[in-house]
């Protein structure tokens, strides 16, 4: 398979699909930046935010991004992912703002979730709805993709949220061409799904052919870890392994960048951007269900959070 | 490895979603956890078989009533190329769906049920394709299993949709048999029909020539953002932020901004990877100008000699997705490439009946799921092209002023 980069395909001006589908993307930005009053990137340090927020970068080149970003900080974030995040967002010069679950929970609004291991996924609903109102945000870039979940398979790349955050599926706005509709009254907002028509491979690509640095723990690495549900967890400070879990050390990666508390990893030697293009083209499990407990409550997991106004 | 659009529109029950998971399958863009959740809801369910469909039906209210009601978006890449399918339903909203499916599309595939034949719903997938102006139409006749293989049927089905094709614009028709449940002429020749000559399926989708489809001739850059750096290290730069519509731009060419009409010639195109030669369609660019001329977001970069119509009176095809019908002397907010402007409906001229072509012109209104040919008036000139001749720069969409919904989509009509 070639690389997708450079000149593609059969005639003269003929885009390669990876070029086709980053033209795409820097529209979608630019046209938020025109059409909005308050934007935010959302930026959790994964693979996908990173490659949005290079495209933003690109949108805007020689100018700066025109717009903040900003962590939905769980609390249980893994301390790569923190280090890599301020260091990246750092160099662009961008403003970072941090909307902490743990704020959240100590000032009453969301409860912690019961049990010895409690996941914060849910939690961050809460805690993002709230700095959407607070900060008056009217446009929210999100890093999902359609081919990650299939509830996500039906989002549009300009989605409106009413007032209380919320998704109606079932009532979305029609989206024609590149005629992108943002309109909404105050108090509403669009969420903005840049990356909507990339896939995992076309990520994994484009990191390899921008050579754009990413967290470190996307690569093979030595890591204590323990098998519950089928997943690899990391033993940290907010996941504990209980009886009959035995630790062991293994070579393994991260194919999704999530709570340490839900996130899963997969055994791989696969050390960089172009080993992990091959990986994935001959995985036969999606990333989401190799590695993320949060998606595997029920059939519309996905669907439920995104309804109450997640990612 | 290029990028190929398709849209598929079929009828109920005419095995679009085996087609389609077919296709995913045999490229293996399904993977062992999805294929395993379909088939775990199929036993729960009690179906006989796995029901494919489950795979593109994402919502809660779909599984639960084994309808499809939105447009699902779904990719799979070949060696040769990635496809994005976005995959309409045939049956409820099947304008809107069909509309906003087609609307990128570089191909069409509309299934038949060999069984069947031509029924309503074909002529009107075929219409709406046309409408939208999706270059390549192809007509997969499904089922050839259940007919034996019979060349004669699928002979007697092709002629009579070409026939009705020949009343639309249809730059490319192709036809197809296959069977997408037994597998037939969809990724491999089939054995069962060496009658059939022609590519299978996906090796048609592969080697489709998509390169002449865009507009290569009138050169348009609607301004989307103007870049203004204001660091100490470049004052003065300033470049204009869009994606081309039409032709290609160079440094040293001659352009035209519109509204204003001041002509100026190209300095630069400036990309974040560095200054390039060449911008053409659907290339994101940031042009600089050699001269200091006035240029904001809405504005429209052509050549001298090569303008669009420049026109506050617009005469369009208009599909219509709302429950509250469009009359005359409705107020609507219009969005044609990068501007908003307000349009009052002057006149409905007829309504377009998408299943027999004909045309109502005792109407005036347009209902949910209609499309008619319609006259507006907007409050300031816009810079169009016709539809036909491009789709960047000849479509419009339509919203309600208090709710802010999208109510329409518009095809201009134009000079040519």
């Amino acid at each position: 398979m070639d690389r997708g980069w450079g000149v593609g395909g059969s005639g003269q001006y003929q885009l390669s699909q990876l070029q086709n589908i980053e033209a795409q993307s820097i529209h979608i930005i630019r046209e938020v930046a025109a059409e909005f009053e308050r934007p935010v990137l959302l930026f959790s340090g994964g693979k996908d935010s990173v490659v949005m927020l290079r495209l933003a970068q690109k949108a805007f080149w020689p100018g700066k991004i025109p717009f903040p970003v900003m962590h939905i900080d769980t609390g249980h974030n893994f301390p790569e992912v923190l280090e890599f995040r301020d260091r990246c967002v750092g160099a662009l010069g961008a403003t970072l703002l941090v909307a902490s679950v743990q704020l959240s929970i100590d000032s009453g609004r969301v409860a912690e979730e019961a049990g010895p291991n409690p996941s914060r996924n849910r939690l961050q609903t809460r805690t993002l709805l709230d700095a959407i109102s607070e900060f008056r945000f009217d446009a929210v870039f999100g890093g999902a993709r359609r081919d990650e979940e299939k509830a996500r398979a039906k989002e549009r790349v300009f989605s409106f949220r009413d007032e209380f955050g919320q998704w109606d599926p079932k009532n979305q706005r029609p989206e024609l061409w590149s005629l992108y509709n943002g309109r909404h009254r105050s108090g509403e907002h669009i969420r903005v799904f840049p990356l909507s028509d990339w896939t995992e491979l076309d990520i994994w690509q484009y990191v390899a052919d921008e050579q754009i640095d990413l967290p470190s723990i996307y690569y093979s690495h030595r890591r204590e870890v323990f098998r519950r549900d089928g997943m690899l967890l990391s033993v940290g400070p907010h996941v504990a392994p209980g009886e009959g879990e035995e630790v062991f050390e293994a070579t393994v990666r991260y194919r999704t960048v999530g709570d340490m508390t839900c996130t899963g990893a997969v055994e791989s030697a696969a050390a960089s951007p172009e080993d992990i293009v091959i990986e994935v083209a001959a995985s036969r499990v999606t990333e989401r269900g190799a590695t993320r407990a949060d998606d595997r409550v029920s059939e519309a997991a996905m669907e439920d959070r995104k309804r109450e106004g997640y990612f | 490895m290029e990028l190929l659009r398709l849209a598929t529109a079929g009828s109920v029950d005419d095995g679009k979603s085996t087609l389609i998971g077919r296709l995913l399958f045999d490229s293996k863009a399904i993977f062992e956890d999805q294929l395993e959740s379909v088939e775990r809801v199929s036993r729960q369910r009690g179906d006989e078989y796995t029901d494919l469909a489950l795979l593109t039906d994402g919502l809660r209210a779909e599984r639960e009533q084994g309808i499809t009601i939105d447009v699902a978006y779904r990719y799979f890449a070949t060696p040769a190329r990635k496809f994005i399918i976005a995959d309409t339903p045939g049956h409820i909203q099947y304008t809107r769906n069909m509309v906003t499916g087609n609307s990128t599309a570089d191909l069409t595939i509309v299934l038949v049920d060999a069984r069947k034949g031509i029924v309503e719903q074909t002529r009107r997938h075929a219409f709406l394709a046309s409408l939208l102006r999706v270059p390549h139409l192809l007509l997969c006749v499904n089922k050839m299993d259940l007919v034996g293989y019979d060349r004669d049927v699928f002979e007697s089905i092709r002629e009579e949709f070409a026939a009705f094709a020949s009343r639309l614009e249809v730059a490319d028709l192709s036809f197809i048999p296959i069977s997408a449940l037994q597998g037939d002429n969809v990724v491999q020749r089939s054995a069962n029909m060496p009658w059939y000559e022609g590519a299978s399926l996906l090796h048609h989708l592969e080697q489709i020539y998509i390169s002449s489809d865009r507009n290569l001739i009138d050169p348009r850059l609607p301004v989307q953002w103007v870049v203004r750096p204001q660091a100490a290290s470049q004052p003065d730069y300033r470049g204009y932020g869009g994606r081309v519509a039409g032709g290609v731009f160079r440094p040293g060419d001659e352009v035209m901004v519109l509204p204003s009409g001041l002509t100026t010639t190209v300095a630069a195109i400036d990309t974040f990877a560095g200054p390039i030669a060449e911008a053409y369609p659907p290339m994101s660019v940031t042009v600089r100008l050699a001269d200091d001329v006035d240029v904001s977001r809405g504005n429209l970069l052509c050549r001298p000699l090569n303008q669009p119509t420049v026109g506050q009176d617009l005469d369009a095809m208009v599909a219509w997705m709302a429950e509250r019908p469009m009359v005359p002397g409705d107020f609507l907010a219009l969005k044609h490439t990068t501007r908003w402007v307000r349009a009052v409906v002057r006149d409905i001229h007829y309504r377009l009946d998408v299943n027999t072509l004909h045309r109502d012109e005792t109407s005036n209104s347009l209902g949910l799921n209609d499309v008619g040919r319609v006259s507006l008036r907007v409050t300031q000139p816009l810079f169009y092209d016709s539809y036909r001749r491009n789709r960047q720069t000849g479509s419009f969409i339509l919203a309600a002023e208090d709710t802010n919904v999208t109510v329409g989509a518009g095809m201009l009509l134009g000079p040519d």
